[in-house]
C-alpha cells in the first residue's frame, strides 16, 4: 500500500503572531512553522492503515519555502518513509490555482494507491486545493473523511464523509484523493526512536523545471487572487466581569441577553 | 459584463442548503447595486424543491437534471456542469457555500476552470477591477479585502454572513439541456446516508451556540449545556479538548481543527479560551463566559465574564430563562 500525504508547513497557530508582509502575502518567516494540524490527522491515518496492512509506504510531499524541511522532520519522525520537497523562489505567493497544479504535477511523478490530504489547512482556512489536485489528476476525491477503509485485493476504498446529519459512506476505486479531518483520530507524538530515525531518512528537493512547470504557468507572477488591502477589526468593548452569587451572575446574563435583544 | 452565478447546494432533505439561501440574497443584493444579472444555478437528479426554492430568492434559476447526483457525491457531478456553462458563458463570479459541498466544488470547479478562488468571504462588494471580497483571516485577527487578478472567479461565502430574505417576486425556472462536461470527473459512489442519533443542525448555520469545555468535566457535564442550548434555541458546541475526551462527536468542535463559527450569542461554559478555540469563535455577535478562573484567556474577549461554578451559574440561568419562556 503507498500513501502520499500531503503536507503543509503553516505558521504555528498558536504563536498568534501572524501577519501579512508589505507584498499582502502571508510573511511566512514572521512565525515558526509547524506541521498543518489537519495534515497530522490524516498522516496518523495513514500510518494506522500501513501498520494493520503490515507493510507499504507513505511519502510526504510538501509544496514550501526552502526552511520547510524542519517541519517534515517531524512528520517523518512520526513514521513516514521519505519526503518530497517541491521548493522555487517562483513559487513564493501562489495561489490555490497554482498550489492545486504544483501538487498534481509533483504526484504525476510518484506512484501511489491513495493521496491523502488535510480537509483545509489553518493559515488559508480555504480547503479547495485537495479537490483541485484530485480533478486535475482525473482522480476520485472522497472529502471531510471521519474513517477510511480500504480493500487492496478489490482496489476500491470506503470512506466516512461527514455529512450535516451524519455520514455518507462512499466508495470509488483506487487511485483516489481523500481529504481528512480530525474525526480520524488523535496524532501520535514521535518516538524517540523516530525522531533519530528521522535524520536519515530522505527529503528529495524538486524545482519547477524537475516537475515540468514554467514560472509563467505557476507561481506568484501568475496568482489569480491578490490582497487588496487589510486593517485591523473593530476592538471589542472592554470585558465586563462580575462576580458575585450564581443568581446574581444568571440575573446579570439574562439582562446583557435582553440588552442585545438576543432574547 | 458578465452575469453572478450562485450554485444551489442541496440539503439532506433534497431542498435547499440554507447557506445557498444566504449567498444568493447576498449576490442579489450585489446584483442590484452593479446592474449585473444574477442567475441561480442547481444541478440535482431532481432540481424541482431546490430550484422552487432558490427562486424565491433570486429572478432566474437555471437547473441541470442529471440523475448521476442521487447516488454519487455531488460536486463531482455538479463541477463539471458548471464549468462546461462557465467555459461558455464567462459569468464574471461564481459563488458558493463555504461549507463542505461548496468547498469541494470550488476546488473542483477551479481546478476545470482555471478561475481562482476567494475563500470565506463575510462581504462582497464591486471595484473596477471586479469583485472585492472581505473575509477574516489569521483566526479572526485581521480583516483582508481582496480581488481576483483577471477580475473573474470563484468566491465561497461564509454561513450567517447575511439573513436570507425572499425577493419581492419569484423568479422563473428555466431546465437546461446540459452541455456535455468539459472533462467529467470521475464519479465518488455513495453507498449509504447514515443518520446518527442526536446530529443536531450544523452549527455554522446556528444562531446562538452555547458550548462546553474541559470544564464540563464529562459527558453528563454536557447536560447543562444541552438544556440551555435548548432553551436558547441554539446549538451545542464544544472545545477540542471536550471532543477529544469523547464527551460529545466532532461535528460540533469549534477551532482550529472544527467548524468556525459566527453566531450572534457564544455562551461558553467552562471554556478558558486558548488560541485554538479563540480562532473559531472570535467573531461572534456576542461572547458570554461562565468560568471559575477569572484569569482564564477567555477573560481578554468576552463581553461579559461571569466568575463561577458553570453548573450552578448554568442552572440559575436555565430557571430564569424557562421562566421568561413561560
Amino acid at each position: 500500500m503507498r500513501i502520499v500525504v500531503l503536507v503543509k508547513p503553516v505558521p504555528d497557530p498558536a504563536s498568534a503572531g501572524e501577519r501579512l508582509g508589505p507584498d499582502g502575502r502571508l510573511d511566512r518567516a514572521a512565525v515558526p512553522a509547524v506541521v498543518n494540524g489537519n495534515d497530522e490527522y490524516v498522516l496518523e491515518a495513514a500510518l494506522k492503515l500501513i501498520e494493520a496492512a503490515g507493510e507499504g509506504e507513505i511519502t510526504l510531499l510538501s509544496m514550501a519555502p526552502t526552511n520547510a524541511p524542519e517541519t517534515l522532520r517531524k512528520a517523518l519522525a512520526m513514521g513516514a518513509t521519505r519526503g518530497v520537497h517541491v521548493t522555487d523562489a517562483a513559487l513564493a505567493g501562489s495561489c490555490t490555482v497554482s498550489t492545486a497544479r504544483v501538487l498534481a504535477a509533483a504526484l504525476g511523478q510518484l506512484e501511489f494507491d491513495m493521496v491523502f490530504a488535510g480537509i483545509d489547512s489553518s493559515d488559508g482556512v480555504g480547503g479547495v486545493v485537495p479537490a483541485g489536485v484530485a480533478a486535475l489528476l482525473g482522480l476520485p476525491y472522497l472529502s471531510y473523511a471521519a474513517r477510511i477503509e480500504p480493500d487492496m485485493d478489490a482496489r476500491t476504498v470506503r470512506v466516512r464523509r461527514i455529512s450535516a446529519t451524519g455520514y455518507d459512506l462512499l466508495e470509488a476505486p483506487l487511485p483516489v484523493v481523500i481529504g481528512g479531518t480530525q474525526a480520524l483520530g488523535e496524532p501520535r507524538y514521535p518516538s524517540l526512536k523516530g525522531i533519530m530515525a528521522a535524520r536519515n531518512k530522505e527529503i528529495v528537493t524538486r524545482d519547477l523545471g524537475d516537475l515540468g512547470l514554467e514560472g509563467s504557468s505557476v507561481g506568484g507572477a501568475v496568482a489569480t487572487t491578490r490582497v487588496l488591502d487589510s486593517r485591523q477589526p473593530p476592538a471589542r468593548a472592554a470585558t465586563e466581569i462580575v462576580r458575585g452569587s450564581p443568581a446574581e451572575g444568571a440575573d446579570r446574563i439574562v439582562d446583557f441577553l435582553v440588552e442585545r435583544r438576543i432574547v | 459584463m458578465g452575469a453572478l452565478w450562485v450554485v444551489a447546494e442541496p440539503s439532506p432533505d433534497g431542498g435547499l442548503a440554507r447557506i445557498s439561501a444566504e449567498a444568493a440574497t447576498l449576490v442579489r443584493g450585489l446584483g442590484e447595486r452593479t446592474g449585473r444579472e444574477v442567475l441561480g444555478l442547481v444541478v440535482a437528479a431532481d432540481p424541482a424543491a431546490a430550484a422552487t426554492e432558490l427562486a424565491t430568492y433570486l429572478p432566474i434559476v437555471r437547473t441541470v437534471t442529471d440523475p448521476a447526483a442521487a447516488d454519487h457525491a455531488w460536486s463531482a457531478v455538479a463541477a463539471g456542469h458548471v464549468a462546461a456553462l462557465a467555459d461558455g458563458e464567462r459569468p464574471d463570479a461564481i459563488f458558493v457555500g463555504a461549507g463542505a459541498d461548496g468547498r469541494d466544488l470550488a476546488g473542483a470547479l477551479s481546478a476545470l476552470t482555471g478561475l481562482g478562488v476567494l475563500v470565506n468571504a463575510v462581504a462582497v462588494d464591486w471595484t473596477d477591477d471586479g469583485p472585492s471580497v472581505e473575509m477574516n483571516v489569521f483566526g479572526g485577527k485581521l480583516i483582508t479585502t481582496s480581488g481576483f487578478t483577471d477580475g473573474r472567479g470563484i468566491v465561497t461565502v461564509r454561513p450567517n454572513v447575511t439573513t436570507a430574505a425572499a425577493a419581492a417576486t419569484a423568479g422563473r425556472i428555466e431546465a437546461l439541456d446540459p452541455p456535455a462536461p468539459t472533462a467529467p470527473l470521475p464519479a465518488v459512489r455513495v453507498i449509504d446516508r447514515i443518520s446518527e442519533a442526536g446530529t443536531q443542525a450544523p452549527i455554522e448555520e446556528a444562531r446562538i451556540i452555547v458550548a462546553g469545555g474541559r470544564g464540563v468535566g464529562g459527558p453528563d457535564g454536557f447536560g447543562i449545556v444541552e438544556q440551555l442550548a435548548a432553551a436558547l434555541g441554539g446549538a451545542v458546541g464544544a472545545t477540542r479538548a471536550a471532543v477529544d475526551s469523547g464527551w460529545i462527536p466532532y461535528s460540533q468542535q469549534i477551532g482550529q481543527t472544527g467548524k468556525i463559527v459566527k453566531p450572534e450569542l457564544y455562551l461558553a461554559l467552562g471554556i478558558s479560551g486558548a488560541i485554538q478555540h479563540k480562532v473559531g469563535m472570535r467573531t461572534s455577535g456576542a461572547i458570554v463566559a461562565v468560568n471559575r478562573d477569572a484569569d482564564a484567556p477567555i477573560a481578554e474577549f468576552a463581553d461579559l465574564f461571569v466568575v463561577g461554578d458553570l453548573f450552578e451559574v448554568g442552572n440559575a440561568l436555565l430557571e430564569r430563562l424557562r421562566a421568561r419562556s413561560g
